[in-house]
């Protein structure tokens, strides 16, 4: 059997419940970004092969933008994970469950 | 099968296990593992798109997240002291609540995958050429292409306002 669409989508579909069990499971602020990026991943999957398959690069175009965007999330995300660093000298969920800082 | 079958198994087989690596090694839970196999299933992943004929966004795959993302993730994990961390369990009760939402998740998703498959051209024609691919960015999609770059200007004054020593 040739790989088809199928097969580009069952390890999309895949790849998205690895990073939604890390989300879920990991306790470490940086691991859940981690896997938050590996499920951007697995969407950004599913737009190439979708765009290859119907031979339309509009989809192609999204993950270029999905990409810029996750490079921008990250750098906050993280930038507020140091900050939240220094006012509570942890970066673990359980630790931080105070609104206040 | 044909050779890019092949590699197409080899790079979805090693793209799900570095993922898996990622969030539950058994041999370490320091984030310094995860940061690094995170990098092998990105470039991986960046091998699926050059399969897909997406050769442009392979290499923006490669430079952005494994170059620079990660790079940042790095820097983060060895800036804060996360040697207490791997000294934690994780609960019993988490794994399974877990393990149950996910397994939903995923048979919804295969299964409407496997009931409904979609009409795909059985050989796909698009050619994806980086000239294709910037000719739509900036002609149809300029507008958007315009406000992404002031998306990443607010990033960044957010990320130095962030990180100074105090916040007011």
């Amino acid at each position: 059997m040739s790989v088809g669409l199928e097969h580009y989508l069952v390890v999309s579909a895949l790849l998205f419940a690895l990073g939604l069990l890390g989300v879920i499971l990991r306790r470490n602020l940086l691991v859940i970004y981690m896997s938050l990026e590996l499920m951007l991943n697995a969407g950004n999957l599913a737009l190439v092969a979708f765009s290859r398959y119907t031979g339309n690069l509009d989809g192609q175009v999204l993950v270029f933008f999905v990409i810029t965007v996750a490079a921008a999330e990250v750098s906050v995300g993280l930038a507020l994970i140091v900050a939240l660093y220094r006012k509570r000298q942890t970066a673990h969920v359980e630790d931080l469950t105070l609104m206040k800082l | 099968m044909t050779t890019p079958d092949v590699l197409f198994y080899v790079f979805a087989f090693l793209t799900l296990l570095c993922g898996f690596l990622v969030i539950a090694n058994p041999f370490s839970s320091n984030p310094v593992t995860s940061a690094m196999f995170l990098v092998l299933a990105i470039a991986s992943l960046a091998a699926l798109f050059a399969l897909l004929n997406a050769f442009f966004l392979a290499a923006i795959q490669v430079l952005v997240y494994a170059g620079a993302v990660m790079v940042l993730f790095l820097f983060v994990i060895m800036f804060l002291d996360l040697k207490a961390e791997e000294r934690r369990k994780i609960r019993k009760f988490g794994v399974f609540g877990g393990l149950v939402s996910v397994g939903a998740i995923v048979f919804i998703l295969l299964r409407s995958l496997l009931e409904f498959p979609p009409e795909a051209q059985s050989s796909p024609t698009l050619k994806g050429g980086t000239a294709e691919l910037g000719a739509l960015l900036f002609g149809q999609y300029l507008l958007p292409f315009e406000i992404v770059s002031v998306l990443l200007l607010v990033a960044m004054v957010g990320t130095v306002l962030l990180s100074k020593k105090e916040l007011k």
